[in-house]
C-alpha cells in the first residue's frame, strides 16, 4: 500500500456539463474517499420571490435549469394551484404530460450524448444530440421557445396546440423511434460500451434506499419511487408504470434511461391520439392565500420538490425547490469510494449530475 | 458482446446531407409561434403602459409627456407577457432574434400620439 494522494477533480473538466468540485483521495489507483463541494454557480433564485409576483417568478423557476425547464415550471404551477386551489382543464394536464414527456427524450438524449463523449465515443455523441435537436424544434414550433417555454402558467397552459403540431409530433416521433433504435444497439450491446460500464459504480439496492437515491440512480437499482405514480398529471390515466432494473451498476442506470426513451414515446403517442377536446386554462382569482403547499415532481433526474408559502398578497412568502441532484449527490460519493481512478467520469456521469438546478 | 455496432450508422450519415446548417450563409428558418424579439406597431400604440406594469423584467419603459415606448433588449426575457397584456394589440413576437451586440441596447419608439389640443379642438 502506497501514500494517499489527493487529486482535485472539476470544477473544470471535460466529462463535467457544469461546475462541481471532487477531492479524490487516491491510493494506488483507487479511490478511497471522494469529497464533494458545490457552490460554483449559485444564483439566489428562491431570494426573488420577495420583489417577483407568483407569475411573474414562473419564469424565474423555469430559468433553474435549460435541460428540465418544462419540468420546473410544472411543478411550481402544481405547487401554486394547490396552494390556491385552482383545477385544470383536462386538454391542459394532457398536454402539460406530453411536453413534460418529450422534455424528458431531449434530456436523456443530451445525457447519452454526454456519456458517449465521456466513453470516448466522439460519433455516438453526435448522433444523440443531433436526435436531440428535432425534440428542440418541436418545442420551439409549439411554445416558442427551444429551451424556456414559457408555456405554462398558473392555471393552465398559455398556448393550445394545433391539429397540425399534433401530426408533427407523431411524426417527430416515429423518426425518432427509428433512429434511436439504432443508437440504442450501440449503448446497450457494443463491447467497448458494455466494458466500461457493466459492473461498475454498484449500488445495491439498500443502499439506494438509504442514500435517499432517486429517479434513474434509484430506479437502476430496482427502487420504485416514481413520483409520476402518485397522480401528477395523466400519468395513471395512461397506464404508465416505471422502468426497473436490478442491477444498480453504470450499465443498469443507462438501460433504464434508454427505456425510458422508449416508454415516452409511447406516452406521447398516446397523448396525441388521445387529446380531448376543451379549453387549455382556467381564469385565476384571487391571491396566494397565508398557508403552504409541497408538489412534487419526476423531472429527467429524479424527484423534485417544491414549497411555496403565501402571505395573501400577490407575492409569495417562501419558495423552495429541492432537485434530484441533491438528492444523488450521496449515492455518487459512496458509489465513487474503492473505484478506479478510471471510472470516476463514468460514476459522475450516470447519476446526470444537473448542478444548476443543485444550486439554483 | 458485439463489436462495430456504430459502423451502419456512421457508414449511412457518409452519404447523408449534413445534420446541421451553413449558418449564417443558410439562413434559420423561424417558427410561426418563435420568440425571437417584442415588435411594436407606434401608430396603434396608445401609451397606457401596461405592458411596462406587466413585464418581469422592468424592461420596457413608457414615457407620456415624451411620447416614447423604449425596450431594453437586453434585459427583455422573451416571456410575451406585454404582448398578451397590450390592449391595442400593437405589440408582437417577431421570430428573428436581436443581432449580437457588445452594447446594452435600448431601443426607442416615437410614438405619434395625436396632441391634446389637436383632438379637443
Amino acid at each position: 500500500m502506497g501514500k494517499s494522494t489527493i487529486i482535485p477533480f472539476g470544477p473544470q473538466h471535460p466529462v463535467l456539463p457544469e461546475p462541481v468540485h471532487l477531492d479524490l483521495e487516491i491510493m494506488d489507483e483507487k479511490v478511497v474517499r471522494a469529497i464533494p463541494s458545490i457552490g460554483y454557480v449559485h444564483r439566489g433564485l428562491e431570494k426573488l420571490t420577495e420583489t417577483k409576483d407568483y407569475n411573474e417568478m414562473f419564469y424565474v423557476i423555469e430559468r433553474i435549469c435549460g435541460i428540465c425547464s418544462f419540468g420546473h415550471g410544472w411543478g411550481y404551477t402544481l405547487a401554486v394551484e394547490g396552494l390556491m386551489n385552482v383545477d385544470v382543464p383536462d386538454r391542459a394536464d394532457y398536454l402539460r404530460t406530453a411536453l413534460h414527456e418529450l422534455s424528458r427524450i431531449h434530456s436523456h438524449l443530451l445525457w447519452l450524448g454526454l456519456l458517449a463523449d465521456g466513453l470516448g465515443f466522439e460519433s455516438l455523441f453526435m448522433h444523440c444530440w443531433r436526435l436531440r435537436e428535432k425534440v428542440l424544434d418541436l418545442f420551439e414550433k409549439m411554445t416558442g421557445g427551444r429551451v424556456i417555454f414559457s408555456i405554462c402558467k398558473v392555471g393552465g397552459l398559455r398556448k393550445d396546440i394545433t391539429p397540425e403540431m399534433q401530426n408533427d409530433v407523431l411524426k417527430t416521433i416515429k423518426s425518432l423511434r427509428n433512429e434511436v433504435n439504432s443508437l440504442t444497439k450501440v449503448f446497450l450491446d457494443d463491447a467497448s460500451v458494455k466494458n466500461r460500464l457493466c459492473g461498475v459504480g454498484k449500488l445495491s439496492k439498500t443502499e439506494a434506499v438509504d442514500l435517499c437515491a432517486v429517479g434513474p440512480v434509484a430506479r437502476g437499482s430496482g427502487v420504485n419511487n416514481d413520483i409520476r405514480l402518485t397522480g401528477i398529471g395523466k400519468y395513471l390515466d395512461l397506464g404508465f408504470k416505471p422502468i426497473l432494473e436490478e442491477d444498480g451498476d453504470c450499465y443498469a442506470r443507462c438501460k433504464v434511461r434508454i427505456l425510458e426513451l422508449y416508454q415516452s414515446f409511447d406516452l406521447i403517442e398516446q397523448i396525441m391520439l388521445e387529446l380531448p377536446q376543451g379549453p387549455v386554462d382556467v381564469p385565476v382569482k384571487g391571491m396566494p392565500p397565508s398557508n403552504d403547499f409541497i408538489a412534487r415532481m419526476e423531472q429527467p433526474r429524479g424527484e423534485a420538490f417544491y414549497y411555496v408559502q403565501g402571505n395573501g398578497t400577490k407575492y409569495l412568502q417562501r419558495m423552495r425547490v429541492r432537485t434530484p441532484t441533491n438528492a444523488n449527490i450521496p449515492a455518487m460519493v459512496k458509489t465513487l469510494q474503492g473505484c478506479d481512478l478510471t471510472d470516476v467520469s463514468m460514476l459522475i456521469l450516470t447519476i446526470d449530475p444537473c448542478i444548476s438546478c443543485t444550486e439554483r | 458482446m458485439a463489436s462495430f455496432k456504430m459502423a451502419k450508422t456512421v457508414l449511412k450519415s457518409l452519404f447523408k446531407k449534413p445534420a446541421t446548417a451553413m449558418y449564417p450563409a443558410v439562413p434559420r428558418e423561424w417558427t410561426e409561434r418563435t420568440r425571437g424579439h417584442v415588435g411594436i406597431i407606434e401608430e396603434n400604440c396608445i401609451l397606457c403602459g401596461i405592458c411596462a406594469r406587466k413585464c418581469p423584467t422592468n424592461a420596457i419603459v413608457v414615457d407620456r409627456k415624451g411620447k416614447t415606448w423604449t425596450i431594453n433588449r437586453m434585459s427583455c426575457i422573451q416571456c410575451e407577457s406585454c404582448v398578451e397584456a397590450c390592449p391595442k394589440k400593437c405589440l408582437a413576437m417577431a421570430p428573428s432574434y436581436t443581432p449580437p451586440s457588445v452594447e446594452k441596447i435600448t431601443d426607442i419608439f416615437e410614438i405619434p400620439l395625436p396632441d391634446k389640443e389637436k383632438t379637443e379642438a
